[in-house]
């Protein structure tokens, strides 16, 4: 049998089922991880850790691809804004729950009323952020959302309102200091009293952790991997809405603008009040998301919500293709396993091999070193904390660039959700355009 | 007749474009605040004078920076988010030239021209200043201006060139990766992140209670003279001209026989060459180089571009300027912590109220 032919075969088995190509993604991505520690001699804990990591933040990306999905490849709204929504979500939220007598004080709300506040303002700022925005063209859109998430960090970030008092109520934003969040919400399932500082398991800790305890996996380690699957959970229940809403009226009426906005107006459609809507829904959901991000860590500053952070989210969105939820989901994937998270596993295998010790100091000396063809200090200096993270952006900035020139469209940019209620394009005979 | 005319066309404004004018009160009552402050003493002239100095600095360094910005922007059709970090390769290697000089034969080459890494000569040891080493300066001035031009033309062979045909939005994302490239490319040669430059007794004067610097002077000098000459070279040369009609028609343009890819090269240079002069100058100014300096300033060189106009040279110039001064004057009603936010919030206000800029529908280059 040809490798061609096995090719087909595969692209087949997996191009049409998208549930079946996202499992084969994740085990492939896991085992790619799980083989390269096992081969290098890593802790169990450790590998399961780096696991975790990877699984976490793909999740997370894959949600927010999803999210931006929703407004640029299902609308075509480009918004650069989404850190700035972000931090808007995670700080009311962190506002909200913070005790009254804590310091910045807050507004001591359980947590779920305070997630739910935290949507209801995410969405309405988007949404008075949206009125005037969705008038511009998509380069000037991009940059005026760019300004705002910038005039949201800097807000967030003032000594002015880090601990302050409007109309007699007392909150803070903790300045550039940050706000610390409520612990988390996970630890419930596992211990009687999560707020102690050393707390008792209850019946289902005791048991995981007694089983998992021999294998030299700490406690917090399952803590973790019980909110990644919460998380996954959380994925999926949003990539089966988003492919609900492409499919409904709704859906159909944004792609239809994506498409030809004057069209659209024409049929007696309002495209303002969908943009809007539109608008408003995917940065209440990048508000929710980032909050699921930061609960886990418990802590959120400024620093987080720079543009680089939308700027990752776009990189996730562009890699899977512009359009497809399956495909925001695979560029979520792909780009925080092997872009974000994969220098720094290069990075501890080169660390592992070869005995690093002393990187010179510039990299002038790194590269006069080459002249005897001895190349492990400009590898020693490449892989010291700032080189490797520069490296890393390099990579990222590299990736941008081919990807715009080769492939616009992404890795599955050619299964973009159509517009149209049938597939119009069924007549010729294709392989793979079923959505 | 004329007054009921004008009576008549006041009407229209304030039916038609209600945001317009409220935001016109909003100005008018601000400067009559400005007046009111400066009767009663809660703002001393002479801080009013400071604010307003020190916004026309920041005004020229913005307008220098914004210029080569709205060239690409009118000629190539899209917001090149890149240009930050032209700025800060500008101003890395004008330093590294001029610290090369000021201190050859006293120093090792590496530790000059890495300026300030972990082996490097402080600034003060060299005392590079406008009075004390001229010509380092100027060597750092020029060799900024074409060594930012030669990557200008680099990008555009690599990145940009072969997508020629591609929308604004595709060419904008793509210069989100060559800033992303460029900074950590300067990254990982040059490592720490803030150096001193300047050092020695930099000279300064003052005149009626406020400090003029004497790297600022240079700054508002020498980009007023480039700004000038950038002028000259759009209204009286023949490429000025040409790079006027791409602007204004690219078709047109290409069908009169202007050679556009020409055209385009020589834009990249002029523009890269200018932009790596403002990084030159802006750091001689601050006194201090970092490696996001660019990237921190990109948005504020956006709002200035779009304040004058997209692709307008003159609106660069002066949306520059404008934004500037007012950035600087906003400290009168608010903290510190939020002059970039003014500044932000003028941007955005001014995308409302009209998209096109102060020098609209004038694309002259």
């Amino acid at each position: 049998m040809s490798t061609g032919s096995i090719q087909a075969r595969a692209e087949g088995w997996l191009g049409n089922n998208d549930v079946r190509l996202l499992i084969a993604l994740a085990l492939a991505i896991g085992g790619l991880y799980a083989l390269f520690s096992a081969v290098l001699g890593f802790q169990l804990n450790g590998t399961v850790n780096t696991l975790r990591r990877v699984a976490f933040l793909s999740a997370i990306y894959a949600m927010l691809a999803l999210a931006l999905n929703l407004q640029w490849g299902y609308a075509g709204l480009f918004n650069l804004g989404a850190a700035g929504f972000m931090a808007i979500g995670v700080y009311t939220m962190g506002i909200l729950t913070a005790p009254v007598t804590a310091s910045p004080p807050g507004f001591g709300l359980p947590l779920p009323v305070a997630i739910l506040g935290a949507l209801l303002v995410t969405g309405v700022t988007g949404g008075l952020a949206a009125l005037p925005a969705i008038r511009l063209r998509a380069d000037y859109l991009a940059i005026v959302t760019v300004a705002f998430s910038e005039i949201v960090r800097l807000t967030f970030r003032a000594p002015e309102f880090a601990n302050t008092r409007i109309a007699g109520v007392a909150f803070g934003t903790g300045g550039a200091t940050g706000l610390s969040l409520p612990s988390n919400p996970i630890r419930i399932l596992f211990y009687t009293d999560p707020a102690a500082t050393a707390p008792a398991p209850n019946a289902l800790g005791t048991a995981i952790f007694s089983v998992v305890a021999p294998l030299g996996i700490e406690e917090t380690l399952v803590i973790g991997w019980a909110y990644v699957i919460v998380l996954c959970l959380c994925l999926g229940l949003l990539y089966w809405l988003m492919i609900r809403l492409g499919k409904s009226p709704f859906g159909r009426v944004l792609k239809s603008i994506r498409e030809d906005q004057q069209v659209t107006q024409a049929l007696g459609k309002d495209t303002r009040r969908f943009k809007i809507k539109t608008f408003a829904l995917g940065c209440a959901l990048m508000g929710l998301i980032a909050i699921l991000w930061r609960l886990s860590g418990g802590y959120a500053s400024p620093r987080m919500f720079k543009p680089i952070q939308t700027f990752y989210i776009f990189i996730a969105l562009f890699i899977g293709g512009t359009g497809s939820p399956t495909g925001s989901i695979v560029g979520g994937a792909l780009f925080a396993s092997l872009l974000f998270e994969g220098p720094s596993f290069i990075r501890r295998v080169v660390a592992e091999y070869l005995q690093l010790s002393n990187a010179p100091d510039t990299l002038v000396g790194a590269i006069a070193e080459l002249g005897t063809l001895d190349v492990t200090p400009l590898l020693a200096y490449s892989v010291q904390d700032v080189s490797i993270s520069a490296l890393r952006l390099m990579l990222l900035g590299i990736v941008l660039v081919y990807l715009m020139q080769r492939h616009p469209e992404g890795l599955l940019g050619h299964r973009k959700a159509i517009a149209s209620s049938v597939d119009l394009s069924r007549q010729e005979p294709r392989e793979d355009d079923n959505e | 007749m004329a007054a009921r005319d004008y009576y008549n066309r006041g009407q229209n404004i304030v039916y038609n474009r209600p945001v317009l004018v409220l935001f016109a009160v909003i100005g008018v009552f601000l400067v009559f605040d400005i007046f009111r402050q400066l009767e009663t003493g809660t703002i001393a002239a002479t801080d009013l004078m400071s604010y307003l100095w020190n916004g026309l600095v920041l005004g020229m360094s913005l307008g220098l920076a914004g210029v080569g910005l709205s060239m690409t922007y009118s000629i190539l059709n899209f917001a090149n988010f890149a240009h930050g970090d032209l700025i800060t390769s500008g101003a890395f290697a004008g330093w590294a030239t001029a610290f090369l000089i000021a201190g050859l034969g006293e120093f090792s080459v590496e530790a000059l021209v890495l300026i300030g890494g972990p082996i490097a000569v402080g600034s003060n040891e060299l005392g590079i200043n406008v009075v004390n080493t001229p010509l380092a300066l100027l060597a750092g001035l020029l060799v900024a201006a074409v060594l930012t031009a030669a990557l200008s033309l680099l990008l555009d062979r690599i990145v940009f060139r072969p997508m020629r045909s591609a929308d604004g939005v595709t060419l904008m994302i793509a210069s989100v990766g060559v800033a992303l490239f460029l900074r950590n490319l300067i990254t990982y040669s040059f490592l720490t992140d803030s150096r001193g430059l300047t050092g020695g007794n930099v000279p300064q004067f003052t005149l009626a209670g406020v400090t003029f610097g004497g790297h600022q002077i240079t700054l508002v000098v020498v980009a007023a003279l480039l700004m000038l000459a950038t002028h000259v070279l759009l209204q009286y040369t023949k490429i000025g001209t040409a790079m006027r009609a791409m602007a204004a028609n690219k078709d047109l343009a290409k069908v009169t026989g202007i050679p556009t890819e020409r055209v385009v090269k020589l834009t990249w240079s002029i523009g890269g060459g200018l932009t790596g002069c403002a990084g030159f100058l802006i750091a001689l100014q601050q006194g201090t180089l970092t490696v996001t300096m660019g990237w921190d300033l990109l948005l504020l060189v956006f709002a200035a571009v779009i304040l004058g106009g997209v692709g307008s040279i003159y609106g660069a110039m002066v949306g520059g300027v404008i934004l500037g001064i007012v950035s600087r004057l906003a400290l009168v009603w608010i903290p510190a912590s939020f002059l970039l936010v003014a500044a932000f919030v003028m941007m955005i206000v001014m995308l409302l109220v009209r998209p096109s800029g102060l020098f609209s529908g004038r694309t002259t280059a």
